[in-house]
């Protein structure tokens, strides 16, 4: 569903993402893991099509992110760090926005609309103004807004950053329902969320693939469990590069 | 080719009423249209003496479209691009699939939609022109069209500017410093001095890239092709550096 091929991105000399090469099927739920600049974010705006890769492509379904990209776009629901959004909007007109974007027909707009507040649980604050919302769900709307086309590819870059733990709960409820269906990339530096979200983990470091396993043969590699093997990989590097 | 103008038509469809909504989502499309017709008013009655003139006449009105257009039409489109840098909604604009002149065009539409707006609420003056008496209204329709075109110019300039930066407020000081630079293009003091210096054509060139100099062929009542192709022309070339401001950013510049 999901394919990374040698993607490449350096700013100013400095490589942010080297040759990361890796797949992901329909049902997979990858949790991306790696320090704080390791290149998680990057790799997820490239495959986004919010960055051009220097070298590499993405490939989704088939469509190349390089080549055709407003196509591959089609494919990907993307929620960016920190989820950003339109605070003047409300809930509801930023799920319109977004469905214009997408060139939903109005039967196919009103119907995605009413399916992700439902989804994400946010009908009670849906004509707030989204300045006046709670960090939780803001972060739900960027959610909404991007799973609003039922896109195959998810890319959730930090989704539960910040968010107490019932708003996380919240959220890792509507990735679980999401997942038989779609190949789900999350970004997450919170190694706790592994366990409960994905069957998959990439640990990356200096624009690396270091470790690519389940949370469980990862958990078990080492005594200290998923920390410490995510500690080793990291941190081994880190030592290396002193 | 039909997909990629489908994908722009999308563009301008979605960003325009996106931009529209947040004009008026907060006070600032209100205050704007209200200072604009305010200011205009003010210089119009006081300083032109439009009642002084003794004639049914938008002379006067005209007069201070241009000088106003380039200080208010950059405090309209400055945030068009700089506050989504600012906010980190340009990652979600660029996620989507739609094409990026798209969004650059829906952008400068709502802005000019806006802008358009204030302009018609002027309209009371073209009434008032009528029953002072016999007024020349095909003059003034063709300037009210006119500057409806020149304000899309300076809102262009406006909007091309502010996606070189993250600050509001460095683009609009930046997008009045432009707009000042093509408007006093076609000052007197302006071009005789370049005449004087590089001979009259050359001053005669300069002229002819100011928007002055266009804007006051149509106050006479003539309409140029000339200056259609200028006001039209000189958007396209901003909405394509703009365009080009914007897809910069996709290379990691910034």
């Amino acid at each position: 569903m999901l394919d990374l091929d040698a993607l490449a991105k350096s700013f100013d000399g400095h490589v942010a993402v080297s040759e990361m090469t890796f797949n992901l099927q329909k049902g997979e739920v990858l949790g991306f893991l790696g320090q704080n600049g390791a290149g998680k974010s990057t790799t997820m705006r490239m495959v986004a099509g919010v960055l051009e890769p220097d070298m590499g492509d993405a490939t989704i379904n088939g469509i190349s992110v390089t080549h055709d990209r407003r196509e591959a776009q089609r494919q990907i629901g993307y929620l960016p760090e920190g989820a950003p959004l339109y605070r003047d909007m409300t809930p509801q007109t930023f799920l319109r926005f977004m469905a214009d974007a997408h060139g939903l027909s109005k039967p196919e707009r009103k119907n995605a609309i009413e399916r992700v507040i439902a989804d994400a649980r946010i009908a009670n604050v849906a004509t707030q103004p989204i300045s006046t919302l709670s960090k939780g769900y803001r972060r739900r709307v960027g959610l909404a807004g991007a799973i609003l086309h039922d896109p195959p590819v998810l890319l959730l870059d930090e989704p539960t950053d910040g968010l107490d733990p019932i708003q996380k709960r919240a959220v890792r409820a509507l990735i679980a329902r999401m997942a038989p269906e779609k190949a789900i990339v999350i970004s997450t530096h919170t190694l706790e969320e592994v366990p409960a979200m994905c069957n998959r983990v990439i640990v990356i470091d200096h624009g690396q693939v270091v470790a690519d396993d389940t949370p469980e043969m990862l958990a078990e590699s080492r005594p200290g469990g998923l920390e410490e093997a995510f500690m080793m990989l990291a941190g081994e590097r880190e030592d290396q590069s002193v | 080719m039909i997909a990629r103008l489908e994908s722009t038509i999308t563009g301008i469809k979605a960003a325009w009423r996106r931009e529209l909504s947040a004009y008026f989502a907060t006070p600032l499309a209100y205050v704007f249209i209200a200072i604009f017709l305010i200011v205009l008013g003010v210089f119009t009655w006081e300083l032109s003496r439009f009642f002084d003139t003794g004639a049914a006449d938008l002379g006067p009105f005209f007069y201070w479209h241009p000088w106003l257009y380039m200080l208010f039409m950059p405090a309209l489109a400055m945030r068009l691009w700089a506050d989504e840098v600012g906010a980190g909604t340009s990652e979600l604009l660029l996620s989507l699939p739609v094409s990026l002149p798209g969004l650059v065009i829906g952008k400068l539409l709502a802005a000019w939609t806006v802008a358009g707006l204030a302009l018609i609420l002027t309209m009371p003056w073209w009434v008032t022109v009528n029953i002072l008496g016999p007024a020349d209204n095909a003059a003034i329709a063709l300037s009210y069209f006119v500057s409806f075109l020149m304000a899309g110019g300076y809102l262009a300039i406006g909007a091309a500017v502010s996606a070189l930066t993250r600050s509001s407020v460095l683009a609009f000081v930046s997008g009045v410093l432009v707009a000042f630079l093509l408007t006093a293009a076609g000052w007197p003091f302006v071009t005789s001095a370049v005449a004087s210096v590089l001979g009259t054509s050359a001053g005669d060139a300069v002229a002819q890239f100011s928007f002055v100099t266009h804007f006051e062929t149509a106050q006479r009542g003539v309409l140029e092709l000339r200056g259609l192709v200028f006001f039209v022309g000189f958007m396209a070339l901003c909405v394509a550096l703009n365009t080009l401001f914007v897809s910069h950013k996709r290379s990691g510049a910034g």
